[in-house]
């Protein structure tokens, strides 16, 4: 392939060199890259602040904290982990970088507005991070529920505010992703050509739009109820608290598919490419992402069968919970159905893509569990619901996030990582998650409540082997992102199609030219046709 | 450039008003917990009045103004569920 400037030697606006021309860049991909930098730091704060709460958890009694440190630790692990981390995690760093290459285009339809999302998303890391050194850290849970944010002492407002400046920075991100596809995808691209991942994107964007300022504007409600005592949620003065569980879910839960969607998006894109098969029901998963992001918004009071809301909402909503179970189930069918009769060819993006597929469907099922209102009863706010969560939104999101990352790193850098310590970090992440989190099954089934920094004697073995889970897992983690950043510099160089990809983005260079493309984009007409790829690479992986 | 003329927009201005009164007179008919649905139904409607006309998504391709009311028809979902619970609180 003809050699020109990468993105990284042509800054955009041009004049400008050094770190200025990352601070005021408006190319997509540089500022996916900025996304990058700063959402690995907030995952890597998160990570510790788990670790240690794990480490408290390993023993009875005190041992490293006592329960007001544990409430804050829980609170802001929790904070930093959706709002910093898994919420923009894929879009903003791989869909920046990846959905207008994807779509045949240079770059987003409002870049300024792009760069600005990047702005406000530090800002909100910011202010969540300055709760720890200004009025007390948060201990309310990243849910904020009311009356207890309403009355505690520590520094709710301004982690509430945090929390409002980042809605506002994934909202935008949305309305960005939506016009870009609708109004800058490449003529001969109908909608039925669009890769997946760019599938999965619009259909998160959609949500992130009209989910988003609902909780905007509940965060700003309680700010008004603790500076103003309005009483909108107080009963005393005729407010109600259930309406804030009500306003709060209305976008936290479909906020869960804000995370996942993306996360499935990158799964469909890798399994074809390693199965060098097109992928199993195109439309099918198409479809379901759409009705995913329908239904996953009409199921927010699934989190409230306990709090005291009416019999008819408990059976609607867990009625309509059941119903969301079947898109998701097309999506792992067909992903497996993908593999069926494929020439599979071993790969750490792979590795870790067939890892999601178990976790994700594992964090599926137990999800029926809650789902169903006579079961979720037993097991509320015990670790059942903790370790089911992790399942997904971890063993989801975070391993889709991973596979992402081993996909897409030698076309964002250029360069290959080794093979043989991805696949050993991976091992160690995937080990280290089973032995972390099945334990918290048991001990939840048990009656192990969650958020409390002690427990009785029965709860001692799981918390226990849980600590070495983790300790596995910090130490994968470590691994994977060390083999990374040493490939930058060590790494061989990649060629523009290391794997064997159909999607535009393997058609240019490694890593891409300012404006993506050298030439006109040859777009498919199907984006998963494998024809050539089997006629003359099977099973090699191409280093430049 | 008037891409809608006077006499329309002066129309559509007529019928947000009537249905306002609509609004204010279905709150006198006491139809229970359907007494919401039929406020957001008004509401909705003239939300997607004044989207198509007033702000002109009318003239754009099928699929866009698809999208745009389904955001509203979307939000009176996400206000009317909440009727569930609320409507038959014991």
């Amino acid at each position: 392939m003809e050699k020109v400037p990468s993105f990284f030697d042509t800054p955009s606006p041009p004049r400008y060199s050094g770190v200025l021309s990352w601070l005021i860049t408006t190319d997509h991909k540089r500022i996916g890259l900025m996304y990058l930098w700063v959402i690995l730091f907030w995952f890597v704060v998160a990570m510790f602040l788990g670790g240690v709460m794990r480490l408290e958890l390993m023993f009875r009694g005190e041992t490293l904290m006592g329960p007001s440190s544990y409430n804050a630790l829980f609170t802001l692990h929790g904070v930093i982990m959706i709002f910093l981390f898994i919420i923009p995690g894929i879009p903003a760093i791989f869909g920046n970088f990846f959905l207008p290459i994807q779509i045949g285009t240079d770059d987003v339809f409002f870049p300024r507005l792009n760069l600005f999302s990047w702005y406000l998303y530090v800002a909100g890391g910011g202010l969540a991070l300055a709760t720890l050194f200004i009025g007390g850290p948060p201990d309310t849970g990243w849910t904020f529920y009311v009356p207890f944010s309403v009355g505690t002492h520590s520094n709710v407002s301004t982690a509430v505010f945090a929390a409002f400046v980042l809605g506002m920075a994934s909202m935008m991100t949305g309305i960005n992703f939506v016009t870009t596809i609708h109004r800058m995808r490449h003529e001969k691209m109908g909608w039925f050509q669009m890769p997946l991942f760019t599938w999965s994107l619009y259909a998160t964007s959609w949500v992130q739009i009209l989910a988003t300022p609902v909780v905007s504007i509940t965060l700003l409600l309680i700010i008004a109820e603790r500076f103003l005592g309005v009483g909108l949620f107080d009963p005393a003065k005729g407010g109600d608290p259930i309406l804030y569980q009500h306003l709060f879910w209305m976008y936290s839960h479909p906020a869960v598919y804000i995370m996942i969607l993306p996360g499935m998006g990158v799964i469909s894109e890798i399994l074809p490419v390693f199965a060098r098969k097109p992928i199993f029901g195109y439309k099918a998963i198409v479809f379901s992402s759409l009705a995913i992001a329908i239904a996953g918004s009409l199921v927010w009071a699934h989190h409230m069968y306990t709090s005291g809301m009416s019999d008819t909402a408990v059976f609607v909503f867990s009625l309509l919970t059941f119903i969301v179970a079947i898109p998701s189930a097309i999506k792992v069918f067909s992903w497996v159905a993908t593999l069926y009769k494929g020439s599979v060819l071993m790969t750490p993006p792979l590795f870790f893509a067939l890892c999601f597929i178990y976790l994700f469907s594992v964090g599926g099922l137990t999800g029926l569990v809650l789902g169903a209102a006579g079961t979720d009863i037993h097991v509320h706010d015990t670790h059942f619901v903790v370790a089911h969560f992790h399942f997904t939104m971890f063993g989801g999101t975070g391993f889709a996030f991973f596979a992402a990352l081993h996909h897409w790193w030698p076309k964002m850098f250029g360069r290959m990582y080794h093979f043989k310590r991805a696949y050993w970090a991976a091992v160690f992440i995937t080990f280290g998650f089973l032995l972390h989190y099945v334990p918290m099954f048991v001990i939840g089934l048990q009656g192990m409540p969650r958020r409390y920094y002690d427990y009785v004697a029965e709860f001692e073995t799981g918390n226990f082997v849980a600590g070495f889970g983790a300790a596995f897992m910090l130490v994968g983690l470590v691994l994977m992102l060390g083999n990374l950043m040493v490939s930058l510099r060590q790494g061989a160089v990649a060629a523009s199609d290391p794997w064997g990809g159909t999607t535009l983005e393997w058609t240019i260079p490694s890593p891409p030219p300012l404006h993506n493309f050298i030439k006109e984009p040859e777009v498919l007409d199907y984006p998963y046709d494998f024809t050539q790829v089997l006629k003359t690479r099977r099973d090699d992986v191409e280093v430049s | 450039m008037h891409i809608a003329s006077y006499g329309r927009l002066l129309g559509i201005l007529v019928a947000l008003v009537a249905l306002t009164g609509v609004t204010v007179a279905a709150s006198y008919v006491d139809l229970g917990a359907f007494n919401v649905w039929v406020a957001l139904a008004i509401a909705s409607t003239k939300a997607s009045l004044v989207l198509i006309f007033f702000m002109h998504i009318g003239v754009e391709g099928r699929l866009v103004v698809l999208s745009f009311l389904g955001t509203i028809f979307f939000l009176s979902i996400m206000i009317g569920f909440t009727f569930w619970d609320v409507a038959f609180r014991g």
